[in-house]
């Protein structure tokens, strides 16, 4: 193979960001610092940061080219293009929910940040995936990378559980991507989604193939009924772990999934259509009536993150390209309510290294008292989570309900605005704990700790939150090309 | 200067909201106050220019469409007409009357306090002005926020459950008007009420929007049975909660009827209707009659303000030309007089913490400036001749009797009820001996209080001795309104009249 002729401008941010881990690496083992915990190094976090954003800016000038393809195995299309934008942006802000946040616990953070590097890259993968090996090595790359960051917290035993429960339910998650794979190769003798559209219609390998690849996805979204893994891990993990995977899993295997289905239009359309619309509902409605009982903010934040994944599904339901970019802007205007809540609980949790990365909501009583900009902060969160106008969320869920109806949906998005309803309630328990009652007199839950970078993570997130709906629509890009499968 | 080609809609709406931050950020805590007066101080005189401005033909007045989310073609689209009009002037009027009340009765967070009162009338003004649907749900969903927080925070003993069963309750109300917006643009592609109003729709779609939208509207008025949210959102919410919650808040419900469900779906209305006005008429027995049992003045008031509000709803369900444009001038004197009350009893609660009925009595010796605007005002809501309260309701009734003469005779019921139990309430207040010591000290009306309700009580005489300033610019609106309503296929049985 004539390797110039290899068209590496196509993965060129993929290539950044794989180089800039592994720089990381190299820097680590060449400086060998001896750091304790407690000392925030700057040097990892800046190379990260700068490899994010360089990769983030060569997507940006990509966006609304035209498409380019990667020996047939990966396509960089205007889909791909905002999906990685999606995947850095919410990298970068957990970057800044980290950088303070990570030495209470941990004393190697260049590991840390490569492991979040590498978990882009496999998302960026992902995206761009075309091909079932590359698709399947992306999603392995970003699988691996987030088992350890999950359980990247060595003291605490809820962690190393987390990060167990994670990797053996994704591990058999994984088994049931590749036998999925195997019997649509079974059935047209390929892997590229280019044959699979046109030998692979109707046939039996091929509908009980894809319908193992999406009980494999169903596992990476944690769709109800293969969500137990979530709320434990998302409790264990460091919080801008969890707040990382909350978004950018979900954008990255909701990307794959929809060019999985669109190269299977006939298998898809007919089979498969109903089937996510029924796992659209359950996932949302046990998501939120799980969440209505929980105590732990992260626990009832995984359990709202599980909902959410259930809106998003209807997105995929409608098949069209308005349903497609009201998924993609419902998963941007997610990134930064859901970003933007996880920083406030990293804000909130207790500091000592052992001690449960974790703050109940009783945590934030009469948090309006203490730190009122902070209580404001959050409550806008919240209620851009619930879906109250003029909050970015609101408008997520019109484009959403409205691509379903539209298409003739209407009975989910009934679903989904009585789900919203549901909802309302754990989400106005923490405002009430902020607002409504006052803080114990003593020893009363510590002050709470807002870094440098954590408030500049919640400066962006609260505005993007704010702002996000009023002025931006979903992308006016022209999807229809990635909607029809070609 | 042009009106018309001012802003003027616009500069209304978002004056309030512009104040409030301002509000956050100046520095200086005392200044709050004076700022927040001003500033609605000035959103009332710039809404006094909608009258200077005013063409009396019964159409949109002071237009202003801009796109704004083009996706959806989504429209920035403002208007004024005879039904909105005094309902924008009523919510600016109030303004100031409700920071001048809270001058000093707040006394922790003022400024957050005040911050939400202006976002508060910015979320209501924009519900009276949208003419585009998603810019219309988006007022209506944003106004639920501040007075969540007014009466979770401010609010007495069971503040939190009562914010979120007032929260819970519209939201889940408004949820289907969601859906059903999307459907209306699903299938005529505009989410624009000039544009919906001219388009028929199918008569199934009419049917689950009309459903949904009732439903919605009906929560906030709040109609039998689902007005159990308000005595406790009323009885919890701090004094200047209480008098937009019942001035305004509640309007929005009985506009949107107006706005919505009369003029976009007018071939399900002979059906719905008949339900509504059976609903508004057990509202109206069932309150007045809980009323006359309760202990404790404020919930007293609470449910008049469901029993009044029957009365809009049985008017705008008679769909007469008198029953509309008194079920529209109602909605005023509702807001002025339900205001009124509770600003009255939020200076009884000032002085002696306390709202129960059996605490008080012969405060005629003690507070004689106080008894005599409880008189008035309690008058007022009765519907005594020559003030507001008797041209709105007997408007109504007017209306309603040439339509459904059954309906004006149960709901004169109501009127009778209504005059018991307020007067059992300002007997046990003002009349009587003066038993309790403790009322016998009380400091009458300080100026400031006189200040927050002589405007209120002008007006109410105004309204009730000059009527036709009112109805002059209602009725064009109505009649548009009617022409409408009653476009539908079916034939209708209202007299021309």
């Amino acid at each position: 193979m004539n390797l110039p002729s290899l068209a590496f401008g196509v993965i060129l941010p993929e290539i950044v960001v794989t180089a800039t881990a592994l720089l990381l690496l190299v820097v680590e083992m060449v400086s060998r610092p001896r750091r304790r915990l407690g000392q925030t190094a700057h040097a990892p976090v800046l190379i990260t940061l700068i490899g994010l954003l360089a990769a983030a800016g060569l997507s940006l000038t990509a966006l609304g080219g035209p498409m380019a393809e990667f020996q047939g195995m990966a396509r960089a299309d205007d889909l791909a293009h905002v999906l990685n934008l999606i995947v850095l942006g919410a990298a970068v802000l957990s970057v800044l929910l980290a950088w303070e946040y990570l030495p209470r616990f941990a004393g190697l953070s260049a590991e840390y940040y490569a492991l979040l590097l590498l978990a882009v890259v496999g998302m960026m993968v992902l995206g761009k995936a075309v091909e079932l090996i590359t698709l399947f090595v992306g999603l392995e790359i970003l699988s691996i990378a987030l088992y350890v960051l999950t359980g990247f917290d060595r003291h605490h035993v809820s962690a190393a559980e987390a990060a167990l429960k994670y990797f053996l339910l994704g591990a058999f998650a994984s088994g049931f991507v590749l036998y999925g794979m195997a019997l649509l190769y079974a059935e047209t003798g390929s892997t590229f989604y280019a044959d699979l559209a046109v030998r692979g219609q109707g046939g039996f390998f091929a509908l009980t193939g894809l319908g193992l690849l999406l009980v494999g996805f169903g596992f990476k979204l944690a769709v109800v009924p293969f969500h137990m893994w979530a709320p434990d891990a998302y409790q264990g993990a460091p919080t801008s772990v969890t707040a990382f995977m909350a978004v950018a899993t979900k954008a990255a295997a909701f990307v794959a999934l929809f060019r999985l289905l669109q190269a299977l239009p006939a298998v898809s359309a007919a089979s498969w259509a109903p089937v996510l619309a029924v796992l659209a509902l359950l996932t949302m409605t046990l998501g939120n009536l799980a969440a209505l009982r929980q105590r732990s903010l992260k626990r009832m934040l995984a359990y709202s993150s599980i909902a959410h994944a259930g809106y998003m599904l209807i997105g995929l339901v409608t098949g069209t390209a308005a349903g497609l970019q009201a998924l993609l802007y419902y998963l941007v205007v997610y990134a930064f309510m859901n970003m933007g809540a996880f920083g406030v609980v990293a804000a909130l949790e207790p500091r000592e290294p052992a001690a449960l990365r974790d703050a109940e909501i009783a945590a934030a009583e009469g948090l309006f008292s203490r730190k009122p900009l902070l209580a404001v902060v959050m409550a806008v969160f919240m209620l851009s989570l619930t879906g109250i106008p003029p909050l970015a969320g609101f408008f997520g869920k019109l484009y959403l309900f409205g691509a379903a109806i539209a298409a003739g949906w209407t009975w989910l998005a009934v679903a989904g605005v009585l789900n919203s309803v549901v909802s309302a309630y754990y989400y106005l328990r923490v405002t009430v704990a902020m607002f409504m009652k006052e803080p114990a007199p003593t020893p009363g839950p510590a002050q709470p700790l807002l870094a440098d970078s954590l408030a500049l993570a919640l400066t962006v997130t609260v505005l993007g939150t704010l702002l996000w709906g009023l002025f931006t629509g979903p992308w006016l890009l022209d999807l229809s090309a990635a909607v029809a499968g070609r | 200067m042009d009106f018309q080609t001012l802003p003027l809609l616009s500069l209304i709406l978002w004056l309030p909201l512009a104040g409030a931050l301002l509000l956050l950020i100046i520095f200086d805590e005392r200044n709050v106050k004076s700022i927040a007066l001003a500033v609605t101080l000035l959103d009332f005189v710039l809404s006094l220019g909608l009258l200077v401005g005013w063409v009396n033909d019964g159409s949109m007045q002071f237009v202003e469409d801009v796109a704004w989310l083009p996706a959806l073609n989504i429209r920035y689209h403002l208007g004024v007409d005879g039904i909105s009009l005094f309902l924008v002037l009523l919510t600016t009027f109030l303004g100031p009357i409700v920071v001048l009340f809270s001058w000093r009765n707040i006394t922790h967070h003022l400024r957050s306090f005040m911050v939400l009162l202006l976002f508060q009338q910015t979320g209501m003004l924009g519900v009276f002005l949208a003419l585009d649907l998603v810019l219309f749900f988006v007022f209506w969903e944003m106004s639920i926020i501040p007075m969540y927080f007014l009466i979770g925070r401010w609010g007495s003993e069971r503040r939190v459950y009562a914010a979120l069963k007032f929260f819970i309750y519209t939201m889940a109300g408004s949820a289907l008007m969601l859906v059903a917006i999307l459907l209306l643009y699903a299938q005529t592609g505009s989410f624009d009420w000039e544009v919906l109003r001219r388009t028929p729709l199918s008569p199934a779609l009419q049917t689950w929007a009309f459903l949904a939208f009732a439903l919605a509207f009906a929560v906030k008025v709040p109609l039998f049975p689902l007005h159990t949210w308000l005595p406790d959102a009323h009885v919890e919410a701090p004094t200047a909660g209480s008098v937009i919650l019942a001035g305004v808040l509640l309007k929005m419900g009985t506009y949107g009827f107006l706005r919505f469900c009369l003029p976009l779906f007018p071939d399900v209305l002979p059906t719905f209707l008949p339900w509504i006005a059976v609903l508004a008429l057990i509202g109206i027995l069932y309150a007045a009659l809980v009323a006359l049992v309760q202990k404790d003045v404020k919930s007293l008031v609470a449910y008049s303000s469901v029993a009044h509000l029957g009365f809009v709803m049985l008017g705008i369900a008679g769909l007469s030309s008198q029953g509309l444009a008194g079920a529209v001038l109602q909605n005023v004197n509702h807001g002025l007089s339900t205001g009124a009350l509770f600003l009255l009893v939020g200076m009884l609660y000032d002085r002696r913490h306390t709202r129960l009925l059996a605490e008080f009595g012969g405060l005629w010796k003690s507070l004689p400036a106080f008894s005599a605007f409880f008189v008035v005002v309690a008058m007022s809501s009765v519907g005594l001749p020559g003030l507001n309260g008797f041209v709105g309701e007997f408007t109504i009734l007017l209306g309603t009797f040439q339509v459904r003469p059954v309906w004006a005779v149960l709901a004169t019921l109501g009127v009778i009820l209504a005059a018991w139990y307020l007067l059992t309430a300002v007997r046990g207040v003002i009349y009587g001996p003066l038993t309790n010591p403790k009322n016998a000290t009380l400091p009458d009306l300080s100026l400031r209080e006189r200040l927050v309700l002589i405007p209120i009580v002008i007006l109410c005489f105004v309204i009730g001795l000059f009527p036709n300033l009112f109805f002059a610019r209602i009725n064009p609106a109505v009649e548009a309104l009617r022409q409408d309503a009653t476009r539908s296929a079916v034939v209708w049985q209202v007299p021309s009249r």
